[in-house]
């Protein structure tokens, strides 16, 4: 049973762990990514988005309770000012950890994690596209349908009026209502009577 | 001290080794270069991965 126990231990004790966690958020701040292996990616994950969490709080209580875990105030500053308002429409999950493949030395898998990049002028012009391009096509297709349906509907009326004209003695009123039909299906009705009163003569 | 009483048969010897085949490790393709890569990571030889994260830049 895994009960009470969560992160990695990263084979350090909590005083020399804490100081590796610190080290490793105030750089991923200040550079905005940071290489490292993939354990321990995943475990500053946890303290950047609670970090960045604290930022979107900005007032001074959350100002200072950043100051314990980042010693630096042009650090937190740049958290505080620059990082967090970027998020303000995120509901967490602030950081990307990308997989590079294993170090050459000691074969440990190292990754990349960064911050999610909203500035990125090409990651914002993908987004409005896709969202612009939906709408569009969604009108489109049911448009082009129709006029499927409407292509498809005329030669119909038309052959039902040829055999109504081949019915010798059809009363031409008949023949009128059947082109006036627009929907396949009552079309399809005076078909079969157009059929049924040739089969009658 | 302990010790075995037969020789151990071929097809014990074998049915004993028949869980110890290696796998080949998982490969698929880069979505930019077309090049054989480790799934979920960034591909080494284009530096991409998911088309657009262009990571590494060692060009030579």
């Amino acid at each position: 049973m895994r009960h009470n126990n969560s992160g990695k231990r990263l084979g350090r004790n909590s005083s020399q762990r804490l100081a590796m966690m610190r080290n490793m958020v105030t750089s991923l701040i200040q550079h905005e990514k940071i290489t490292t292996t993939d354990t321990k990616a995943k475990e500053l994950r946890k303290l950047a988005d609670k970090m960045v969490t604290l930022g979107k709080k900005n007032s001074l209580h959350s100002r200072r309770q950043a100051l314990r875990v980042v010693r630096d105030r042009a650090t937190v500053a740049r958290l505080f000012d620059l990082l967090a308002p970027r998020y303000h429409n995120r509901p967490g999950g602030y950081t990307r950890i990308i997989k590079l493949g294993n170090r050459q030395g000691d074969n440990a898998p190292i990754s990349r994690i960064e911050f999610v990049e909203e500035l990125d002028p090409a990651n914002i012009k993908v987004r409005k596209t896709a969202k612009v391009e939906e709408p569009v096509a969604k009108v489109e297709a049911p448009a082009a349908e129709e006029v499927a349906a409407a292509q498809q509907e005329a030669p119909v009326e038309e052959a039902v009026t040829e055999e109504a004209g081949e019915v010798a003695d059809e009363p031409e009123e008949k023949a009128e209502t059947t082109v006036e039909a627009e929907t396949s299906a009552e079309a399809e009705v005076e078909a079969e009577t157009g059929e049924e009163k040739k089969e009658d003569q | 001290m302990a010790v075995p009483k037969r020789k151990v048969s071929k097809s014990k010897k074998n049915l004993r080794r028949s869980h110890d085949g290696l796998q080949a490790p998982g490969i698929s393709l880069c979505s930019q270069c077309k090049e054989p890569k480790a799934p979920h990571r960034v591909c080494p030889n284009c530096g991409t991965y998911k088309g657009k994260e262009v990571i590494e830049q060692k060009e030579e």
